[in-house]
């Protein structure tokens, strides 16, 4: 008997210590992790659009946690202990088959694409290998009063009638748009969340100081290309031809070819909201991306869009960009 | 069998037959789950390649992938490896089980947790992106329950022993069972579990809840499996309680570093880290041990089919501990962490570990307890595609991990990496396919060896002791 004590109780006994120690006692010390500043709660629909993001999995594929990599620095500034404080179940997720999604409301704000998006991926992705989740709107002869139907590019649209999002599908949307990161007063921006070295790459992984951007570099066709492909394409479409009735098309666009590239580099500078452009008026809004890249970066992108699809736009430099930055919005 | 043999009494054979019944149903449960939670995986994979494919709630990638781990865990690993438990255990005290009632009702437990999980994770009804344990509570109570009737048993067992010791293998068996109900309490009582707090618990459950749990249940039937087929003694009993003891303080300290460079104390990943060093002590004595056992003996591999199946879970153990420590370094976690190398890592490890263990384990022991006996070509068709098809996956998502990390690292638009992936996900599914296919194998062996025709009864390993 007392062998069986030893071995079994014992070692039970052991255990049942450090799973305290690392179990337990770090999950007491760090539930009480204050909100950061500026992190708010949920609302009540963006609660229930969590509560479909779980249902579903989401975060199998989509992470929640922006590591302080320079590779994780295109999903935001890294995660601070703070941002967590409103964030149960957890939803950090193990896997980035899909990009991160810490920030996705910041970066991607337009209704339309989301639900687009939603609806069947593909549509404004072509290579995404997400599920469609068209369970979540309903096909109708015609919206309801006040409803706008999701403009679907016609090759996913249903044959017959509109797609209107169901009430899953605009919790889940509210949820989404919720997810922007709260910005980190500058001082604590400059060091590492929570005390940590900034990674192994010892380069800082916070949104590109923008004084700092290497001015009057010459335009680079294949970094242009690259920075329009991970930051415009979604909507705009690789092709430059948009999507139909939901995002305005580059290629012959007349800002894009016009000789004052002013409106241009404003645009991608400040974003844009409910324009029109060759006669069609386009409600959902353009982000703007003055905060997130360098001037250099942005004279790439518009140099990349005024010289591709046949677009012939004067090239801009990076000190005109910083000359509308330097004007502010 | 020795006991049939020894005692030919009536009470003696009935409690054979009552054993032999426990430790098949429990075989034959885990093979229904084995079958399920791997055609659910078989979906899965089909979904990278064809994403509309089963497009509706209930069918949605989101909900099928936790179906496919838990049913994989709780219902595949968890049952499979108790009803060996239980046989070892019985047999290396040299006593009867303490309750067979009470195998039954853990069995029916195992079984409800598994089944009302599986409904509630298609419903949506999810306890959130908590690895293994998204069943909501109260089903984690039920499986809570069952450990808790198993542990009751098997330590009751082993206290009625006839033997003066305790052999090595119930330490590991008793000890996984007792440990895991700790793990299910910690993972299930909310308060502490808050925002990051509850970052830093998934962190303790998700890396325990097969570390101490699988880990040493399939160590613990090694321990048996192998003196008993190779007819000789454990190479070094002191090495196999040194890495009892070491694994036991060694393991439950590394959960953090599944959440490297996130905003969880720095303190906490780098002890994480140390200790995932630490871990290659248990495991490079634990392997060497089991691998010393075989020494010299690695010829009736030819004629030994349940012992290539141990072979191969003791190198799955060895590889895929190894590599757990190598992947827990933060220069390498910067590249291969959130990428498909993590899939590929759990698969070498729950699959080239502790599947192939348990396969092995059942092909050694269950023709002991039934006296029937699968047959040759059964066996080769069991082995050599889950072999290969396990190969295949773990290998094409370890290259395509590392590609879609230096995608990242080399700051591309996010698509090129899931471009880049499609060719590792085909060869993932053909790799998986290999591996659904060879369980139908299994399952007809498990039938040849309870309730089906047996065949011809072959010794364990041929020839065993001729030599010696």
């Amino acid at each position: 008997m007392n062998k069986l004590l030893l071995i079994a109780g014992g070692s039970t006994l052991v255990y049942g210590g450090i799973a305290i120690l690392m179990g337990v006692l770090p999950g007491i010390t760090l539930s009480q992790t204050p909100a950061g500043p500026g992190v708010k709660p949920l609302t009540a629909i963006e609660a229930e659009g969590r509560a479909v993001y779980v249902a579903n999995g989401c975060s199998y594929c989509h992470t929640q946690q922006v590591r302080p990599l320079s590779q994780d620095k295109v999903f935001g500034r890294p995660s601070a202990p703070g941002d967590f404080a409103y964030q149960t179940p957890e939803l950090l997720g193990s896997e980035r088959t899909g990009p991160d999604l810490t920030n996705v409301g910041a970066r991607q704000p337009s209704p339309v694409w989301q639900y687009i998006h939603l609806y069947n991926p593909r549509a404004v992705v072509p290579a995404s290998i997400m599920p469609s989740f068209s369970w979540m709107f309903d096909v109708v002869d015609k919206a309801p009063a006040g409803v706008t139907p999701v403009p679907l590019p016609k090759a996913y649209a249903p044959a017959h009638g509109v797609v209107v999002p169901k009430r899953e599908a605009q919790a889940l949307l509210a949820y989404l748009l919720s997810l922007k990161q709260a910005p980190l007063p500058t001082a604590q921006a400059a060091a590492a969340p929570s005390g940590q070295p900034m990674a192994a790459t010892g380069k800082p992984a916070h949104a590109p100081a923008v004084a700092a951007a290497p001015a009057g570099s010459a335009y680079d066709a294949a970094k242009g290309e690259q920075l329009f492909s991970a930051n415009c394409s979604a909507c705009h479409q690789a092709t430059g031809e948009g999507v139909p009735e939901a995002f305005p098309p580059l290629k012959g666009n007349a800002a894009v070819n016009d000789a004052d590239p002013t409106q241009h580099i404003r645009t991608v500078l400040y974003g844009l909201e409910n324009v029109v452009v060759g006669g069609v008026k386009y409600e959902s809004p353009m982000p703007e991306f003055g905060s997130m890249l360098s001037d250099d970066d942005i004279a790439n992108i518009i140099d990349y869009e005024r010289s591709s699809w046949g677009n012939h736009g004067k090239p801009v430099t990076a000190q005109q960009v910083a000359a509308e930055r330097a004007k502010g919005k | 069998m020795e006991m049939a043999t020894a005692h030919p009494s009536s009470a003696a054979r009935r409690d054979d037959q009552a054993l032999a019944r426990v430790f098949s149903a429990y075989t034959i449960c885990s093979v229904a789950w084995l079958l399920f939670a791997t055609f659910i995986g078989i979906v899965l994979a089909y979904k990278f390649g064809a994403p509309d494919f089963g497009s509706g709630a209930w069918l949605t990638f989101g909900r099928l992938r936790p179906i496919h781990t838990n049913a994989t865990f709780y219902g595949w690993a968890s049952i499979a490896l108790v009803g060996l438990a239980y046989y070892i255990a019985v047999r290396s005290c040299r006593t009867t089980l303490y309750s067979t009632r009470l195998a039954w009702v853990g069995l029916w437990l195992f079984n409800l947790a598994a089944i009302a999980g599986t409904i509630a994770l298609d419903l949506g009804y999810s306890a959130g992106d908590l690895e293994y344990r998204e069943w909501p509570w109260p089903i984690r109570l039920i499986f809570l329950a069952a450990l808790g009737v198993t542990a009751w048993n098997l330590v009751a067992t082993v206290a009625r022993r006839t033997t003066d010791d305790i052999y090595l293998s119930n330490w590991y068996t008793m000890g996984g069972v007792l440990w895991t109900c700790i793990i299910a309490i910690v993972a299930i009582l909310p308060w502490y579990q808050y925002g990051l707090g509850q970052v830093s618990v998934s962190g303790f459950y998700m890396h325990n809840a097969v570390g101490m749990w699988f880990t040493p249940l399939a160590l613990g039937m090694f321990y048996y499996a192998l003196p008993k087929l190779l007819n000789r003694p454990i190479y070094s009993y002191a090495l196999g309680v040194f890495a009892f003891w070491t694994n036991l303080v060694f393991y439950p300290i590394i959960g953090a570093h599944h959440f490297l460079f996130s905003p969880l104390p720095w303190w906490l990943q780098t002890t994480a880290i140390v200790f995932s060093v630490a871990m290659l002590v248990p495991v490079l004595g634990g392997s060497a041990n089991f691998l010393l056992t075989m020494r010299g003996r690695f010829g009736e591999l030819r004629h030994s089919y349940p012992l290539a199946f141990i072979l191969v879970g003791v190198i799955g153990y060895l590889v895929g501990s190894t590599q757990g420590t190598v992947e827990a370094f933060r220069s390498l976690q910067a590249v291969w962490h959130l990428t498909n190398f993590t899939v590929g890592h759990s698969h070498l490890t729950m699959y080239g570990f502790v599947t192939f263990a348990i396969w092995g384990g059942v092909y050694a022991l269950l023709p002991a307890a039934t006296d029937k006996y699968p047959g040759q070509i059964g066996l080769a068709l069991h082995f050599w595609p889950a072999l290969v098809g396990s190969f295949i996956y773990v290998i094409s998502l370890s290259i395509g991990g590392t590609i879609q990390g230096l995608d990242w690292v080399r700051e591309l638009p996010f698509i090129q990496s899931v471009v880049d992936m499609q060719p590792f996900y085909v060869w993932r599914g053909v790799g998986g396919s290999l591996m659904f296919l060879s369980h139908f194998a299994f399952a007809w062996n498990v039938w040849r060896m309870t309730f089906g025709h047996s065949a011809r009864p072959m010794a364990l390993v041929a020839a065993a002791e001729e030599a010696a």
